[in-house]
Formats: structure tokens, C-alpha cells, sequence
């Protein structure tokens, strides 16, 4: 049978489309028993399905009951509640003996009912970020009104209500556009919405939008939520005053961007032109109406921009560090001048020079100009283009500029250094307040987006090569530590694909120096794979019991008149060898050489008895496996490295 | 070409025939249509109700002297509110649209995510901003909740900017242009309190004296709400001008903000402050209106 089940809403909002249509797919998957297929405008979430059966089939259930030495009464009663004879009844054993027991057959349900018993429940259970109630206080929630149901199994209506709404097989065409209240049957579904301008494929929105006259600048999450607004989308291209062009193309393109959903047009060589893109939820526009709507409204924003940048230009940024005194950051961590002065500190110890530190100065300065008030999400940048239009130095508008960055995992670093140090700066200096009053990151839980902050050091230091002891820069702060740790193997494992062991052998011996690190862990992953590897690190993990087990802590020099003649010391003049022959090598190298020692330490193991008779001797082998892990672990700790003979070698 | 009052006139009595009461506005400052109590207070409880009125609405930090095309230190708000909203409530908005002359077939008109939330009056609902070729015109709300009281019926919020849209509907790029009666313009009837309250707002309000007013306000609806417990006729109980007390709190606290007179600090305690006294007034006016009947 077919399935077909459209939730007729009130405008959900873009982002929330997705997820709800992930979860209805999962679980109405498990409803129907088949693979649904799932789509959505703004006001319907759509699951279709083919091929769900009639009747789930009949199965048996085994029924237990009293023990076989029960009394007659009691099994009698078993029997009868069953409505079967005490002679029918088989018997069953379990843990505790054995028990009188019998094979109910339980015939399937008709799948009808079952979707109808369940689909209200499982639709009210999407779950939405913020729900809302409708039809009365106590009723049922969802993230906007529920108009409409479609839900048709087969043909027939199946029987759910929601908030007063039973489902029908009528459904609700665009706002404007559309007819109201039209059978649809399952076949006809798509083609029905089609005529009353609904595209219900995302897919087929999302291509219309790309048909589009001009070539604008192709900003993927814009271009699905004008997919998730629109019900029939239609591109169309406005123009602006050229004399607006003055105005730097960031402030102009994030009044486009997230003021009014427009796309912005640049030609091949990235400069931006004096036109846009905007998307209506129409077929088209007639009279040119939303055209030149779409032009004022953005004439007035512009405007707005103009008056904004030339007010602020009549204060300049260094007389306005003053006021950042009334800008709290942070209640208990006092006002953004306070966090001003931190971060000068911290560019300072970062050994940045006297461009960073009056990067960092001027930073925030930003915050109180009313084009950031207007457009938040211009911060730092505003700040670094007020500081070329007033005449700071380069370096200085740069790092103001980029200083908030990398803003996500996919977002790059800051270009210049003095940037790079001044991002370190304010996003350390955060990370140590925050921590310091108690206000750390719990699950979902994190108002300060200290988990960014702390990748965006990690991917800073790392990607710039900065030669930094970061744990002295945690200012002692033990939780810290171990959230900064954390970050460090998140970023290293699922951003930078290195194996989960690697990382842990190579932080193991020293994670402080994170670019140090990096170099290290590329090392592991260049000599990995040549034969003597891993069979070494195995070996190193076998050291590393031995030593563990004879509760070995001491650094004693090895006394070369202990050694046997032969495999140790082999062993040991090996070991020299090597130790003299990794000192200032490059980790490839190193880590090849100490390899190198695999043979050694396998016939060592082979033909020599660590635990010798002789206090000494013993001693002195310890010494020699101690000395070795001690020299040999600076790169990574071996013992780390999992192996697939570590098993059986342990 | 409709005028300002004619946009105004055409909507009222779009709204009147379908059911709504038409009021004046409420002649105590509020920041927009939803503190006046035909809203705040009507929502509350069972009972359905449905009001549309002008709400000349103070926001003394949005002035800006008149020399901004756009921002308005007082604009004019038409609130309407359907208790319990309709189920097509859109369908009826998207008419009073076409009831000004908007041919929805000829303009783009998009339902766009926002929640609303007013932390001095505990208040809070979901909705949509509703753009009209790109301009937001009207603030669309599904109230949940008004001073911490979740509310029996849930009324629909419908907030158009009434200048935004005759400048729209006029093709006018700036409010003080629109033509508010034949051969008046906006700016002839309104451009000297833009610029005086600007300059009073942001210059010359003595933030001292707003201190004390805020203070005998708040004092005055504390002292009220304090007797209502014990109060033995409480038909008899001024809820209402106690509330009167509550929204100058509101607006002296908004001009002291203008005047740059709070830190983002102190701020969060001052809403509280006024939160609090919104809250009283809420539970006083439903269980002074409905008893047991609201439990």
C-alpha cells in the first residue's frame, strides 16, 4: 500500500526543516516497516512510502508461567487465563528450574490501526528547538500551528487528530497563489502542489533559484534557507545606486546577506557590483512591483549604513577605548576596557610587538560605534576598516580586522601575525575568566562559546606554526588544562583525521607545544607503515609492563660491567647508537632510527632473562629498558601505539 | 493613493466587521501596542476577546532628531489582537493587506522566524516578522505567556508599523514625505516632537529626576500591590492604575537608557525590577477578573 502523510503548518522556520524531516524519516521508518521518502516547503513536512504491508504478521509469544511444582490450583488458573486446557501447556526451563509455560499465537495487527494508534504521538514528538501551544493552554505543542493533515494509507484516510484538526485528503496550495482545500491522492500528490504552486522538491526550488539572469556570489546557506522559505521561488535582480559602492563591500554585502536575504553579484574579479539578487515566493513579478519594493527597502538600509559610518568616523577608535569602561563583558569579569587591558597584557607575553598590542587596544573599541550596534556580526571588522579610514598602520587594521577569527572549524585563520597573536589574546583571555568564576561549558550548555574559542587557538597555532607553551598560558588552571587538552585531541583526530592512539602517543609526551605536536604526529604517520614500527611500539608497551610490574621509578645509569656478552649488549651499544645518532635529528628521521632498534630488542627479549637471579643484573637490565623508554619517548610514547600483536605481547 | 489616516481608517474597519472592538490608544507612554491592557491585561484568562487600536508607541532610544528617513522616536502601531486566534488568522491578516490595495499576487510577501519577547512585562510568544517585498511591515505573535502566566487562550498579536507601510504603499522613501491627509505630510504633523524629544531624550533629560520618578512609581504600584492580598472588596481593587504606575516605570526606564544613565549591568536588575511588578499586576488582574475560575 501507499502512504502518504502531509503536516500542513504554519510557516516553520528554514532552519528547522531538516532536522524534523531526519527524524521523521527514521522514525516513520520504523512505523511503516518500509523506507519512507520525506520533503518539505515551509508549511508541510511531506513522508511518503510504497509498498507498506496490510497486516503486520502473526507471531508467537512464549507465555511463562508457575513452576511445575506449583500448586494444581495455580497452573489451573495459568490455563484458564490463557484459554487453554492444563494439558496444552508445554513447560520451559530456566535458570531457577523448570516452569509451566505455552506458544500464544498473536495474530498481526491490521497496519491501519497501527499507524493510526501511533502517527499523532510520533508527529507531536518531532523535536523543535521552541515549541508553541494553539488551541488552548494544555494542548498539544509543535513548532507552529497545525492547519492541516493529509494522511492516506492505501487510499483511505487514516484516522488522526491533532489540536482539533482530523486528517483528510485535502490539502492547501501556495498562499497567494494557490487554491485552498484540494483532494490529493497519493499518485497525484506532487503534481496537484505543482499546479497550485508548490514545488515540493528542495531539489527543484533550489534550481529555479540557480536559474537566475546574473551570476551572483554563491553562498550556500543562504541559498537553502530562501529554499526553505519559499513554496515557488523565483530569483529576480535589483539594482542600487553606484554611489553606494563607496562604502566598504563588507558592510554592504552583510546588509544583503543577513538584512534581507539577498544574494550579492560581483564580477570575475571579485568586485562587487551594484546589483542583487532577490528571491520571492511568486511566480513572477508582474508589474516589476517587488522589484523596486525589494530596491527601496534596500536603498533605506544602505543609507542607514552611510549615516552610521559617517557618524562614527566623527569619534575615531583610540578616543573611544575611554568608553569601553561602560561595555560589560562580563559581570564578575568587569567591562570590555578591563578586558582591553588583559589582552595587552597577553599580546605582550605572547611576544607580540607594538602593532599587535595596539591591535589589541583598539579591538573592541568597535563595540560602541553604531554600525556594530546596527550590524553585530560586523565586529572586528568594522573596528579594522575605522582603523585604515583613520590612518593606523596596516599591520594594526589587519589584526583588528581578523582578530575574531577562525569563527568555526572551517573558517581560516588570521593571515597576519600580529592578527593571529591578538585572536590568541582575546580568545585566552576569555577562556581564563571564564574558567576562573566557574563559568564552564556542561553539555549542550556553553553561552560563551568557549568551546570555539578554544579550537579556534588550537587551529591558530597550529596552522600557523606558533611556537607557544600554552599550558603556561593556562594560568595553572588544571580544568582548563584538561578542556584546552580535549579541544587539542578533538581538532588533531576529527578535524585533522590523525588515528586516535596516535594522538594519545604523541600528547603523552608533551602536547604544551601544540605546532610541536603536529610535527610529531606527522612523523608517527610517515613511519607507521614501514615494517619495523609497530612491532617496536609493542615491544615499548612490553617495556613499559615490565617496568611497571617490578615497580621500577628510578633513573640509574646503566653500568655497562653488568651486561651479558651478547643480545644485551647488543642491546646497549645499539641503544648508543641510537641515542647519539637522534640527537638534533628531524622526527622522520629519529623515529626511523629508533625503529632501526627493533631487531635488538627482539633478541634481547628473546634470549635474555629481565628478572635475573642476581639483584644486580636484574637491576641493571631494568636500568637499560628504562633508560630506553626514557630517551626514545620524547617523539611519542610508544606503549600508546595500538598494535594487533600488542595482545598477544603483553 | 491612500493617505496615512486612510490606511488607518480602512484597517479599522477591516478589523471592526470582523468582530473586533476598535479602542483608542492608551494615553500612557508605552513602548508598542502590547503594553497597553487592552492587551497586556485582556489577554489574561478565559474570557475571548478581540481589540484593534492606533498605539502611538515611545522609544526614546530609537529617535533620532527627525534627520533619520526611517527611525521614529514615536511611531504609530495598529495592534490587533484575535483571542483565541482563528485558525485563519493568517488568511484574515493577508486580507486586511488587500483591504489597503496590496495585490498579493503582484508583491512577495514571506512569513520570516520571529520570536518575541518583552523581559519587563514576562512576556514571550512565537511568530513571524511579515515582509512585503523585502520590508517588514507587520510583527505577527502567538503569545505563550504574559507577566509568567501561561495563558488559557492563545491570542494572536498582529502589530503592523503603520508609517513603514503607507511609505510602502506611497512609494515614499522617507516617513516625514508620506501624505497623512491630503496635502499634509508626515513630517508637517510630526517633525518637531521627533527633534524635541530627541534632544531631550538624549541631552537634556535630568537623569537624577528620572531616578526619583522611577522610584515613586515603582513605589506607588508596590504600595498598591501590597494591599491586594487583604484587600476585602476586590472588584473595588485599582489593579488598573496600579498597572498605570508599572508602564511609567517602563517608559522613565527606557529614557534613562536613551540617556545613557544605565550600564548594561545595572540594566538586567532595573527589568527585573519592573518584571517584578508587571508579574504582581498580572496575578492581581486574573484573579481579581476570574477568581477560581483561573486556577
Amino acid at each position: 500500500m501507499n502512504f502518504l502523510l502531509e503536516i500542513g503548518a504554519e510557516e516553520i522556520p528554514d532552519h528547522m526543516i531538516d532536522p524534523a524531516l531526519d527524524y521523521l524519516k527514521t522514525e516513520c521508518s520504523r512505523l511503516l516497516r518500509v523506507e519512507p521518502r520525506v520533503a518539505a516547503t515551509p508549511r508541510r513536512l511531506v513522508v511518503r512510502a510504497e509498498g507498506v504491508i496490510e497486516r503486520e504478521p502473526d507471531s508467537e509469544e512464549l507465555v511463562t508461567g508457575p513452576s511445575v511444582t506449583a500448586p494444581p490450583p495455580a497452573v489451573a488458573g495459568f490455563a484458564k487465563k490463557l484459554g487453554v486446557t492444563v494439558e496444552q501447556l508445554g513447560r520451559t526451563s530456566a535458570a531457577k528450574g523448570e516452569y509451566y509455560s505455552f506458544v500464544k499465537k498473536v495474530p498481526g495487527r491490521v497496519m491501519r490501526d497501527v499507524i493510526a494508534a501511533s502517527l499523532a504521538e510520533l508527529i507531536l514528538k518531532t523535536p523543535f528547538p521552541k515549541t508553541m501551544y494553539w488551541a488552548g493552554k494544555g494542548s498539544e505543542r509543535f513548532i507552529r500551528p497545525i492547519r492541516w493533515i493529509v494522511a492516506l494509507l492505501g487510499g483511505d484516510i487514516v484516522p488522526v487528530t491533532i489540536a482539533h484538526v482530523a486528517a483528510s485528503n485535502l490539502s492547501s496550495g501556495h498562499r497567494t497563489l494557490g487554491q485552498k482545500w484540494f483532494p490529493v491522492a497519493y499518485e497525484d500528490y506532487e503534481q496537484k502542489l505543482l499546479d497550485n504552486f508548490v514545488i515540493l522538491s528542495a531539489d527543484d526550488r533550489y534550481k529555479r533559484i540557480r536559474e537566475c539572469p546574473v551570476h551572483y556570489v554563491c553562498d550556500r546557506p543562504l541559498l537553502r534557507t530562501l529554499t526553505n522559505i519559499t513554496e515557488y521561488p523565483t530569483p529576480i535582480v535589483g539594482r542600487f545606486d553606484e554611489e553606494f559602492l563607496t562604502l566598504p563591500k563588507e558592510v554592504l554585502s552583510t546588509v544583503m546577506r543577513y538584512h534581507q536575504k539577498y544574494l550579492s553579484v560581483e564580477s570575475k574579479d571579485g568586485t562587487l557590483q551594484p546589483e542583487f539578487v532577490a528571491v520571492m515566493n511568486l511566480d513572477a513579478d508582474r508589474d516589476g512591483l517587488i522589484r523596486r519594493g525589494h530596491e527601496r527597502v534596500l536603498r533605506a538600509r544602505f543609507n542607514d549604513a552611510r549615516f552610521f559610518w559617517n557618524t562614527d568616523q566623527k569619534k575615531p577608535l583610540p578616543e573611544r577605548v575611554a568608553d569601553l569602561a561602560h561595555v560589560t563583558f562580563q559581570a564578575k569579569l568587569g567591562s570590555y576596557l578591563d578586558k582591553t587591558r588583559r589582552m595587552q597584557a597577553l599580546v605582550t607575553e605572547l611576544g607580540g610587538d607594538a602593532h599587535s598590542i595596539r591591535a589589541a587596544e583598539l579591538s573592541k573599541t568597535d563595540l560602541t560605534t553604531e554600525l556594530v550596534k546596527e550590524f553585530t556580526e560586523l565586529q572586528g571588522v568594522v573596528g579594522g576598516l575605522y582603523a585604515r579610514a583613520q590612518g593606523e598602520p596596516e599591520e594594526v587594521a589587519k589584526a583588528i580586522y581578523e582578530h575574531y577569527k577562525p569563527v568555526s572549524m572551517e573558517d581560516s585563520i588570521p593571515v597576519t601575525h600580529a592578527g593571529r597573536i591578538v585572536a590568541i589574546a582575546d580568545k585566552l583571555d576569555t577562556l581564563r575568566g571564564c574558567f576562573q568564576i566557574g563559568l564552564i561549558p556542561s553539555g549542550s550548555k556553553d553561552p560563551f562559546a568557549l568551546r570555539r574559542a578554544a579550537q579556534g587557538i588550537v587551529k591558530t597555532i597550529v596552522e600557523s606554526g606558533m611556537a607557544l607553551d600554552l599550558k603556561r598560558l593556562l594560568a595553572n588552571d588544571a580544568k582548563l588544562e584538561e578542556f584546552l587538552l580535549d579541544r587539542a585531541r578533538y581538532y588533531f583526530r576529527d578535524i585533522r583525521g590523525f588515528k586516535y592512539d596516535e594522538v594519545n602517543a604523541v600528547f603523552a609526551s608533551g602536547w604544551s607545544d601544540l605546532a610541536d605536536a603536529e610535527k610529531r604526529l606527522q612523523a608517527i604517520q610517515t613511519v607507521r607503515p614501514t615494517p619495523d614500527f609497530e612491532p617496536l611500539a609493542a615491544s615499548f608497551k612490553r617495556i613499559s609492563n615490565i617496568l611497571k610490574q617490578a615497580q621500577f621509578a628510578s633513573d640509574a645509569k646503566v653500568n655497562p660491567d653488568l651486561l651479558e656478552r651478547g643480545p644485551e649488549a647488543d642491546l646497549y651499544s645499539q641503544y648508543l647508537k641510537t641515542l647519539h645518532a637522534t640527537k638534533g635529528a628531524d622526527y622522520v628521521t629519529a623515529l626511523e632510527t629508533i625503529a632501526a632498534l627493533r631487531p635488538f630488542v627482539d633478541l634481547f627479549f628473546d634470549k635474555v632473562l629481565v628478572n635475573a637471579k642476581d639483584e644486580q643484573v636484574r637491576a641493571n637490565r631494568l636500568a637499560l629498558l628504562s633508560s630506553m623508554r626514557r630517551e626514545f619517548s620524547t617523539i611519542a610514547d610508544f606503549s600508546e601505539i595500538v598494535t594487533i600483536s600488542q595482545e598477544t605481547n603483553a | 493613493m491612500y493617505s496615512f489616516q486612510d490606511v488607518i481608517f480602512r484597517l479599522k474597519q477591516y478589523w471592526a466587521q470582523r468582530g473586533c472592538i476598535i479602542q483608542e490608544p492608551f494615553d500612557i507612554e508605552v513602548g508598542a501596542g502590547t503594553g497597553a491592557p487592552e492587551t497586556f491585561l485582556r489577554v489574561l484568562g478565559p474570557k475571548p476577546y478581540s481589540v484593534a487600536y492606533v498605539q502611538p508607541s515611545r522609544r526614546p532610544a530609537d529617535g533620532r532628531y527627525g534627520e533619520n528617513p526611517n527611525r521614529l522616536y514615536k511611531h504609530s502601531q495598529l495592534q490587533v489582537i484575535l483571542k483565541p486566534a482563528p485558525d485563519d488568522v493568517i488568511d484574515l491578516y493577508l486580507g486586511s493587506l488587500a483591504a489597503i490595495g496590496i495585490d498579493l499576487t503582484k508583491h512577495d510577501i514571506k512569513l520570516e522566524e520571529d520570536n518575541w519577547e518583552a523581559p519587563t512585562l514576562g512576556a514571550w510568544g512565537v511568530g513571524w516578522q511579515v515582509m512585503l517585498d523585502g520590508l517588514e511591515i507587520t510583527q505577527f505573535t502567538y503569545f505563550q505567556q504574559v507577566g509568567g502566566i501561561d495563558l488559557d487562550l492563545v491570542p494572536a498579536e498582529i502589530t503592523y508599523g503603520l508609517e513603514r507601510l503607507t511609505a510602502f504603499l506611497q512609494l515614499r522613501d522617507s516617513v516625514y514625505d508620506i501624505e497623512w491627509a491630503p496635502g499634509v505630510t508626515y513630517g508637517d504633523v510630526r517633525l518637531a516632537d521627533e527633534l524635541q524629544y530627541s534632544v531631550y531624550n538624549f541631552e537634556l533629560a535630568d537623569v537624577d529626576t528620572l531616578w526619583k520618578l522611577f522610584g515613586l512609581h515603582e513605589g506607588e504600584a508596590q504600595r498598591l500591590l501590597g494591599m491586594y492580598a487583604k484587600y476585602p472588596h476586590k472588584q473595588r481593587f485599582p489593579v488598573l492604575p496600579a498597572y498605570d504606575h508599572v508602564l511609567k516605570c517602563s517608559h522613565l526606564f527606557n529614557t534613562l537608557d536613551a540617556r545613557g544613565a544605565i550600564s548594561v549591568t545595572e540594566r538586567v536588575g532595573v527589568i527585573a525590577r519592573v518584571r517584578k511588578l508587571a508579574v504582581g499586576i498580572s496575578a492581581a488582574w486574573v484573579d481579581q477578573q476570574y477568581g477560581a475560575e483561573a486556577a
